[in-house]
């Protein structure tokens, strides 16, 4: 992908929130969590602009942005499922679960349906391990997942 | 007087239908015409009968669970406002045995009051440690916390006491409490918890923290999974600010302490302190060498008290009762009470804060009523994913950090995951290995390597490819892992991996052998 520089739209969006959050003690993931809730995403362009705000190198900003499983380099779909894979929720089977979601949707983890409407992805613990199985939906939790509520999860983000 | 009707607003209650609950029952209100204030508590931690609701009436308060919006018409036709009988009627929430049978220090308010009202945590004995601290001098609030034995409730059990004195003896402009939010152990949701359930009490804690170490900056590091703790810490922060507990002049008094939320982004690693610290830092949440500690050089290489969630909360209660008063809970040198979570296959999970000292036997069979399935347990991991499986002959071990540590396990976080008879535990063994995997961060070669060799080797064994060879092999390894590792990740990852192999040789037979005996 050849690296294009920033639009100016997208590059003063993104100096904004720089701009807005660098005088915090240890801005670099809060910056980060502000251009992906603007963005969806980290987009590469930005690393540069961060790297220049923060009196960073831009390999610096590319190791901290790959390290964590959070930060995306590309959207996700219109929604994230994410799927609790954690021992408690194995123990009241987490790994049925996953199965019968991915045969439902098409797709494995760290994939995006191909209509975009959605992105499925493993999470190890939502701290719900006394309402296992567990998931949440866009930030929504969900607990003792059976095949009813599976059923009705995919056909909301089918929708 | 108008009445009152309490629906947790607790994750875990979220998760079971809280929310639609609590749009039925505004519903029903509006269209009988009746008037009544919705309080959004915590949750009292008993989740199998979440969600769990609650009516103020003259007699005290009157629970009903679980409730579900199809149960909301007639609850109000069986007159559940005034505590009227109906087949979710569980009677005073106090009485209801599984928090009866508790001994409520750190969590006495969760689940009982408006987490964000802070007259309503001022009236429920909040903020009189804090108010005792500013009338102390540092050094006897170290001395106070240290007598009452508290020892770290995030796994490593080091005492609190001893960690805040080595950075009230340190000398330096800027200090620091960091507060372990990074929650991340299966099998765990006490922070969580307590985070949206009593937020103040968490406050409290770090501001005496501040106080006694002389630290004027304090961050909550809170993994990213927990966005509705993330939201009530907020709003607890900005409230908390505004009635001058926080500031410049902490309830009057001339010391200032202020504190930040921060949000992790998805790293298990975070949790390991000097990680967290990087990762605060805004870099790789990379594991540091120690030493130096983090109570000499912490965040941003100033002396800093990094503490649990747990640890912190329960400041306040030994500092408003005294040391004697916790410290008169617990047995031998663990002290005070630990909330125990009871997870997974288990028919009634939940939250139980205890005195240290109840036996695994009794926290499995009897608290937590055997198995969701109904099949017999096999065996229970204790302290999140890091922690020993015990077999059901271990099941007199009596919590306590010692006694754990003597049968080869640990309690960390508290958290116990039962898993019933069909549980495969070389299974549970190689996740070990690849979680370790997933989320090693990749520093010390032990741990990033390790991971993938186990997991590797497991799957020879799995497979019948010299069994026994893999198997010393797979011992071999992890003793380079638990002794080489630089960290608690690659370092107790064997926990996990050993035990599963001592006691259930029998699931680590190669496969065709297995086939053959069933």
């Amino acid at each position: 992908m050849p690296m294009q520089p920033a639009s100016t739209e997208i590059a003063s969006r993104i100096a904004a929130i720089i701009e807005e959050l660098k005088d915090l003690e240890g801005p670099l993931l809060p910056i980060l969590h502000g251009i992906q809730e603007e963005f969806g995403h980290v987009p590469q362009a930005a690393l540069p602009v961060i790297a220049d705000g923060l009196n960073l190198s831009r390999a610096e900003v590319h190791g901290v942005v790959t390290f964590y499983h959070d930060f995306r380099a590309k959207p996700a779909g219109r929604h994230v499922l994410k799927l609790c894979q954690a021992e408690a929720c194995q123990s009241m089977g987490s790994e049925a679960v996953a199965a019968k979601v991915k045969q439902l949707l098409g797709i494995d983890f760290h994939e995006t349906a191909r209509d975009g409407s959605v992105t499925l992805e493993p999470v190890y613990c939502l701290g719900l391990c006394a309402c296992s199985p567990s998931a949440m939906l866009d930030g929504e939790v969900l607990g003792r997942l059976d095949d009813e509520k599976i059923e009705e999860i995919v056909a909301e983000v089918r929708s | 007087m108008i009445p009152r009707i309490y629906i947790p607003a607790d994750s875990g209650a979220l998760a079971l239908g809280a929310e639609q609950v609590a749009k039925a029952i505004e519903k029903e209100l509006k269209e009988r015409g009746v008037e009544a204030k919705i309080v959004r508590n915590g949750s009292r931690g008993a989740y199998f009968l979440e969600p769990m609701v609650e009516v103020a009436t003259a007699e005290g308060r009157v629970a009903y669970g679980p409730v579900k919006p199809s149960d909301v018409k007639s609850l109000f036709d069986s007159g559940f406002l005034k505590g009227g009988h109906h087949k979710r009627w569980l009677g005073a929430p106090d009485k209801i045995p599984f928090l009866a049978k508790q001994t409520r220090l750190t969590f006495a308010r969760c689940g009982v009051i408006d987490p964000l009202s802070l007259d309503s945590y001022k009236s429920h004995g909040g903020l009189r440690g804090l108010q005792n601290a500013v009338a102390m001098a540092p050094a006897d609030i170290v001395k106070q916390v240290t007598e009452s034995g508290l020892r770290g409730r995030g796994g490593a059990g080091f005492p609190t006491g001893i960690k805040w004195k080595t950075v009230l003896d340190t000398n330096s402009e800027r200090k620091y409490i960091v507060c372990n939010a990074d929650e991340g152990d299966s099998a765990t949701f006490a922070d969580r918890m307590i985070m949206e359930g009593d937020p103040f009490v968490l406050i409290e804690g770090m501001a005496i923290a501040g106080i006694a170490t002389g630290a004027t900056k304090g961050f909550v590091y809170i993994r990213s999974e927990y966005p509705h703790a993330v939201a009530t810490m907020n709003k607890a922060v900005a409230i908390a600010r505004k009635a001058g507990v926080l500031g410049v002049n902490v309830l009057g008094s001339p010391n200032a302490f202020d504190m930040e939320i921060r949000v992790g982004a998805g790293a298990y690693v975070c949790g390991e302190e000097t990680s967290l610290l990087n990762s605060l830092e805004g870099k790789r949440g990379v594991v540091r060498a120690k030493p130096p500690l983090p109570a000499i050089q912490g965040l941003f290489g100033k002396p800093t008290v990094i503490n649990n969630v747990i640890s912190l909360a329960s400041v306040p209660i030994i500092m408003d009762k005294g040391a004697t008063y916790y410290k008169d809970f617990g047995m031998g040198r663990s002290r005070g009470t630990i909330p125990i979570q009871i997870a997974g296959n288990v028919k009634h999970g939940g939250l139980f804060e205890a005195a240290f000292g109840l036996t695994l036997a009794e926290i499995v069979d009897e608290i937590g009523g055997g198995t969701a399935s109904g099949r017999p347990v096999k065996a229970v991991q204790v302290g999140g994913p890091l922690g020993a499986y015990f077999p059901r002959a271990l099941f007199d071990t009596p919590f306590d950090y010692e006694a754990f540590a003597a049968k080869d396990g640990l309690i960390g976080h508290a958290g116990i995951t039962v898993f019933d008879d069909s549980a495969d535990m070389m299974k549970q063994a190689r996740f070990a290995m690849e979680f370790c995997a997933i989320e090693s961060c990749g520093k010390c070669t032990p741990c990033r390597i390790g991971s993938t060799r186990g997991m590797e080797v497991l799957d020879k064994v799995a497979a019948g490819i010299e069994a026994e060879k893999n198997l010393a092999l797979v011992t071999d390894l992890c003793n380079t892992m638990k002794f080489g590792s630089l960290c608690a990740l690659g370092g107790f990852t064997p926990y996990p991996v050993m035990s599963s192999i001592t006691h259930f040789p029998e699931d680590f037979k190669p496969a065709p052998t297995r086939v053959a005996a069933e």
